[in-house]
């Protein structure tokens, strides 16, 4: 499985042909306390770009863009009921939904860790 | 996400204290400011409600208004307020109005329980006005005041605010003469050798006081304070979830100076015999939506769902015209839910009123509600 993140902070966890779509841990610290995360609706189609989710914190509402074209398979019932795991596990339990990768070529556009790591770092 | 740069921002004096607690700075009323601490708002928000929250308000403006006799009659210049009836050592919200009977700000006067420290014993009163608008409100004091008067400002002095239901067991292990306080009360203390003013006041609907303490001595005291596992040091980002909660409004944001106290729904601080003599500023205006209603209202509305009606966000009836606007909008984490106040037509004000605030384009039903969202905590005198 291969991870890879956006200029804005989204990262999506690949496995096969399909991958998990959530925002960075770094971006959840920007944001302060998650108080809801509004996901899309399984089956819905999205371009690369395409804005997927939002997500909502104290200070304010950000939106969450497909990082690939693809369509939503499943989205996490978790967030309904405790949106804090998006600032506790964001890379992890606080994953909002899965998708097809509809073009595998897409990610070559995308950065490593390594280099998500050195944007926000720089 | 760099460090705020402060070079052009004042600092309060507890700069130092703020940083190393690892708060989150931000810029506020020309001040750097500590928005939230490692808590986060939403648990420094509900810390507040179950313990004792400290918060550093010495942005904020404070003096005393001194000298000839006459000192509450000068303020009533400018404010509706029955000042001059303020009896030693208890204080009174209230508001400074423009000659229409807009709100310039809104601020706390004391009546001091005996000459203040540094003051003799001349005619004398403390007020407390907002940090972004203390320098227009200080020269708007002075143009008023008398012959003989001054207006001097306590730039020696920072302001902390305790409040919570266990504010009063914390100070009172430092300030044991705390506990013959009640709400909206003030006296003055000693503690360590420094003055303190200390009321039993707040913005966030608990029990509580504010702490004025001479800048020197600011940090001893809010680490004296913190020392204490019931206090937690709590950001203005809590403040502001606090103060919504507690329906209280916020200066710029659902009060300004379009907004007259009745549109305000805040005709409380306007003085019956202030009333009844009709002498206070824009008083044609006020008397007017007094008795024949205003056009417009601040209401309280509990949005729909779980996204948040941020300030701004247009409010519509439920044919779809637009009748007002959200002044302040936040998730109530005491609550579990978002809240709202916004300024209505006055026809759709009230409580009951089905609304939809427009959230991200879409449509999200509201209701108008009483305030407030939840019920103060206040210690009154028993009669």
């Amino acid at each position: 499985m291969s991870t890879y993140y956006t200029e804005d902070h989204e990262w999506i966890r690949v496995d096969g042909d399909t991958g998990t779509v959530g925002i960075s841990n770094y971006a959840q610290e920007q944001l302060g306390d998650i108080v809801f995360v509004e996901v899309p609706e399984e089956g819905r189609e999205l371009t690369k770009g395409d804005e997927a989710a939002v997500v909502e914190s104290v200070k304010a509402a950000s939106e969450v863009y497909a990082p690939v074209s693809g369509s939503v398979v499943e989205t996490n019932s978790a967030l309904e009921a405790d949106p804090a795991l998006v600032n506790s596990d964001a890379e992890g339990e606080g994953w909002f939904f899965t998708m097809t990768i509809a073009d595998e070529s897409e990610l070559e556009g995308l950065m490593d860790e390594a280099a998500y790591q050195a944007m926000i770092e720089g | 996400m760099a460090e705020t740069k402060t070079e052009d921002l004042k600092t309060t004096p507890l700069d130092a204290l703020h940083r190393a607690l690892g708060a989150r700075m931000v810029p506020f009323a020309g001040y750097a400011m500590p928005v939230q601490y490692k808590l986060g708002v939403l648990k420094e928000h509900l810390h507040t409600r179950a313990s004792a929250g400290l918060f550093d308000v010495s942005h904020m403006g404070q003096a005393v208004v001194h000298g000839a006799d006459g000192v509450a009659a000068t303020l009533e210049k400018l404010c509706p307020g029955s000042l001059a009836e303020l009896k030693a050592g208890r204080m009174r919200y209230s508001m400074l109005l423009n000659e229409q009977g807009g709100i310039l700000d809104d601020l706390m006067v004391t009546r001091p329980a005996g000459p203040l420290p540094g003051f003799d014993a001349a005619d004398q009163m403390m007020v407390v006005v907002n940090a972004a608008c203390k320098d227009a409100d200080f020269a708007l004091i002075e143009s008023a005041l008398a012959e003989g008067q001054t207006l001097t400002i306590l730039a020696d002095r920072a302001l902390l605010a305790l409040q919570g239901p266990k504010a009063v067991d914390a100070l009172a292990k430092l300030v044991p003469g705390v506990t013959t306080l009640t709400f909206m009360t003030a006296d003055v203390f000693t503690w360590e050798g420094a003055d303190l003013f200390i009321s039993r006041s707040g913005y966030t609907g608990e029990d509580g006081f504010e702490i004025s303490v001479p800048n020197e001595k600011a940090e001893a005291l809010a680490n004296a304070l913190l020392a204490d596992e019931l206090v937690e040091a709590i950001g203005l980002g809590a403040r502001d979830s606090l103060r919504l909660e507690a329906g209280l409004p916020l200066y710029g944001h659902d009060i300004d100076e379009t907004t007259n106290p009745v549109e305000a729904a805040l005709t409380f601080a306007i003085g019956k015999r202030r009333k009844m003599d009709r002498d206070f500023r824009g008083e044609e205006e006020i008397m007017r939506d007094l008795f024949d209603g205003a056009i417009r209202t601040r209401v309280a509305l509990l949005p729909e769902g779980r996204g948040i009606a941020r300030e701004g966000s247009k409010i519509l009836s439920l044919d779809g015209t637009e009748i007002g606007t959200v002044t302040s909008g936040t998730f109530a984490p005491s609550l579990e839910r978002p809240i709202a106040m916004g300024l209505v037509d006055s026809e759709y004000a009230k409580e009951g009123t089905s609304l939809s605030i427009e959230l991200r384009g879409k449509p999200v039903a509201a209701i108008v509600t009483p305030l407030p969202f939840v019920p103060h905590n206040y210690v009154r005198a028993s009669k």
